[in-house]
């Protein structure tokens, strides 16, 4: 078990951005996560990479508070999850976005911003508009978003996640359908962010994108973390 | 500051922070509306662009004023006292239907997760979608009110504006039941099924409340006033440990 | 066997017997009903021990909520079985009661009815354990627990309520027991309880010992893939 990480002054700054111990969880008889620990510095864009259940999506749930772990921890920014407390301090700071976009299908990427928005106490619509804006959309559309097509459903449902300004994002499957124009801008967007200070989680079968761009790229195997790069190995990805 | 990305930007050689760190516009009249005002009214927007659910339902309802009346001979005397009974029932009918769309929108797109990611209490997004699920049951029965009136040949011979309280309290006894048990069915199998079968049994002392005080008024025989005060604390225990319990069941995964 | 459950089964039979040779034997013939009426020395412990099962149900599933342990879920799902059983008893015992004496099958007597419901009610928990996908059963099964047991109250006072409003043959009079009686009672209430107790011992290994299997699967899964 190899891991290559190269220590960056930003490293050096105080709280970890996630923080695993001995994190779990069995579903049943099936191991998603076996005891994994390790630490992620934060303001940083770290790449989840693996094979196909390998435990990926499980990981990023866990930090997102969605799992109770079978055993073991979840600390975010200095605060934990696990046990018999939800963390919901945590949860300001917090954005997600996975493959079930989290949108309701009948109203408008507007409205379901705004809607959004209002579930973390914001109501602001021209920040509503500057995120749709931000990831390539028109904010005028008024089309249901069960109308659109995969790729502006997945571009909305980031604007959803980074609506409120968090410090840490959680992004399953970001580029799935999107075209690769598009998808370049996102990836720019994300590096902007990372730069801004951000701490960001992808997990993506398109490594490529963020060959560039990324701190970190983490191989998930099994359950658990396989290694930890700074370079992504070419032949590896699609 | 500000960017502009178009679909067809190449990545921007000279990299500029995004900014959404901007405050939130701060307005000191008017706060950002709760989160249960919002999901409410979110709710009644969807269900009023989306009519056919709501005109399916009233049409339902009908349905089951004429059925009934059918089945239970609304002539003689005894029309009044079973009529206390025949409303509840067909009010119950109603509800379940209409209860059992609570979480439909929700389960879609995994929406809940979103909910439980954000800083939105639990217990809003409940007393949002009971109030959203109080107020579409009580404009069907509304609706079948005059219609049960009609074909019964009903008059009030007791105190007829205790009705609306006994309606009041009775419909929140299933509501609120019935949007959490709705959330419970989600995590089971034949979900439709689940939520009735759940919600009866528990449900029963509140039915007897509302089916005989009903028929109390109506018939003017007595006081109503012991099922009234039953009502009104099974609201009051219910809605406690519906509140105190929601956000565990939200979490179950 | 081992020999500690044995010498239960033979202490449980033996209160069981002793029970019913009072009941049937010892107990005084009831002056209006007959010998009939012996039934209520099933009838009434038996809706006592559900209701005492169903108690304890209640606190281990208050239990679950806080602590997550799979012992109080347990404790829950096999003292609402064997409470629906005891249920049953009563549902059973009552119509054929009611049969000779009144010549109709049912009654809505305030505890047969409230039993009715109450097994209506642990039932469908029941069905709700069974239906339930993914690993979160004793969750839902412990929250919908809570909601049946506070239900009992008004269960009851609505029913007593009801009848005053429309009077029904009650089973087991509506009187005070001859104290000839009461004591009969109360020793088949003792002996219903021991064997309830017996029943929940058995369910309860059995359920640690399913649980014990899927545990023990589940760590071999997870041991099997660690780290070379």
């Amino acid at each position: 078990m190899t891991s290559t990480v190269v220590a960056s002054p930003q490293a050096a700054r105080a709280v970890p951005a996630v923080v695993l111990t001995g994190l779990t969880k069995q579903f049943g008889r099936f191991a998603a996560l076996r005891n994994v620990s390790a630490e992620f510095a934060a303001g940083r864009l770290y790449v989840i990479l693996g094979e196909n259940g390998a435990g990926k999506s499980t990981m990023l749930r866990a930090i997102a508070g969605l799992l109770r772990p079978t055993s073991g921890r979840v600390s975010v920014f200095g605060l934990a999850y696990g046990g018999s407390d939800s963390g919901r301090g945590i949860l300001g700071q917090l954005g997600y976005m996975a493959h079930p976009s989290l949108l309701y299908d009948e109203m408008s990427a507007m409205e379901n911003l705004i809607y959004s928005a209002r579930l973390y106490g914001i109501d602001d619509e021209a920040r509503c508009a500057a995120a749709i804006t931000l990831v390539g959309l028109d904010p005028a559309l008024n089309r249901p978003v069960g109308q659109y097509s995969q790729g502006m459903r997945q571009r909305t449902s980031l604007a959803r996640a980074l609506l409120h300004d968090p410090r840490l994002l959680l992004l399953d499957e970001p580029f799935s359908n999107v075209d690769v124009t598009s998808a370049r801008g996102m990836v720019q967007l994300l590096s902007n962010m990372r730069d801004a200070g951000k701490t960001i989680f992808v997990v993506t079968h398109q490594a490529r994108l963020l060959a560039q761009a990324a701190d970190e790229f983490v191989w998930i195997h099994s359950g658990n973390i396989a290694s930890r790069v700074t370079t992504l190995d070419l032949e590896m990805v699609q | 500051m500000t960017i502009s990305a178009t679909p067809s930007a190449k990545p921007d050689a000279t990299s500029r922070a995004v900014n959404l760190t901007s405050e939130p516009a701060l307005r000191p009249e008017s706060p950002a509306p709760s989160v249960l005002f919002a999901t409410l009214m979110k709710d009644l927007r969807l269900e009023w662009r989306s009519k056919d659910a709501i005109n399916s339902m009233l049409f339902f309802a009908l349905l089951v004023v004429v059925v009934f009346s059918f089945s239970f001979d609304p002539t003689g005397d005894d029309a009044r006292r079973i009529a206390g009974g025949l409303i509840w029932v067909a009010f119950l009918f109603a509800a379940v239907v209409a209860l059992g769309q609570t979480w439909a929108r929700e389960i879609r797109n995994q929406v809940l997760d979103a909910y439980r990611v954000s800083t939105a209490p639990a217990n809003d997004l409940f007393l949002a979608k009971a109030l959203g699920n109080f107020l579409f049951v009580s404009v069907l029965e509304v609706v079948m009110t005059p219609l049960f009136v009609v074909f019964y040949n009903l008059r009030v011979i007791g105190p007829a504006y205790l009705l609306p309280v006994i309606g009041l309290l009775g419909t929140w006894a299933l509501v609120v039941n019935g949007t959490f048990f709705a959330a419970i069915s989600l995590r089971t199998r034949s979900r439709e099924v689940m939520l009735p079968l759940i919600l009866f049994p528990i449900s029963i002392p509140a039915l007897l409340g509302m089916v005989e005080a009903t028929k109390i008024i109506l018939t003017g025989e007595s006081s109503a006033k012991f099922w009234i005060v039953l009502l009104a604390v099974y609201d009051l225990v219910f809605t406690t440990i519906c509140l105190t319990l929601f956000e565990t069941v939200l979490d179950a995964e | 066997m081992k020999t500690p459950v044995l010498i239960a089964i033979v202490v449980v039979v033996a209160l069981l017997a002793f029970g019913l040779y009072q009941a049937l034997v010892v107990a005084p013939t009831d002056q209006l009903q007959g010998d009939v009426y012996r039934i209520i020395y099933y009838h009434v412990p038996s809706a006592w021990t559900a209701f005492l099962l169903f108690f304890v149900n209640f606190c281990a599933s208050i239990w679950y909520l806080f602590r997550r342990d799979s012992i109080s879920d347990a404790i829950a799902v096999t003292t609402a079985e064997i409470g629906v059983v005891f249920c049953t008893i009563v549902l059973i015992t009552g119509p054929i009661w009611a049969r000779p004496v009144w010549g109709i099958w049912w009654t809505w007597d305030a505890r047969l009815t409230s039993t009715l419901l109450m097994w209506l009610i642990y039932i469908s928990y029941l069905i709700l354990r069974r239906f339930s996908t993914g690993g979160q059963t004793p969750l839902l099964a412990a929250a919908l627990a809570v909601f049946g047991f506070a239900d009992v109250p008004f269960v009851y006072l609505s029913i007593r309520y009801f009848r005053t409003q429309h009077p029904q043959p009650v089973i087991g009079g509506g009187g005070k027991l001859d104290p000839g009686m009461l004591h009969i009672m109360l020793y088949n209430w003792l002996a219903f309880v021991a064997l309830a107790a017996l029943l929940c011992w058995f369910r309860y290994q059995l359920e640690r010992k399913q649980k014990d299997v899927e545990e023990t699967i589940a760590l071999e899964s997870l041991l099997e893939g660690s780290p070379r």
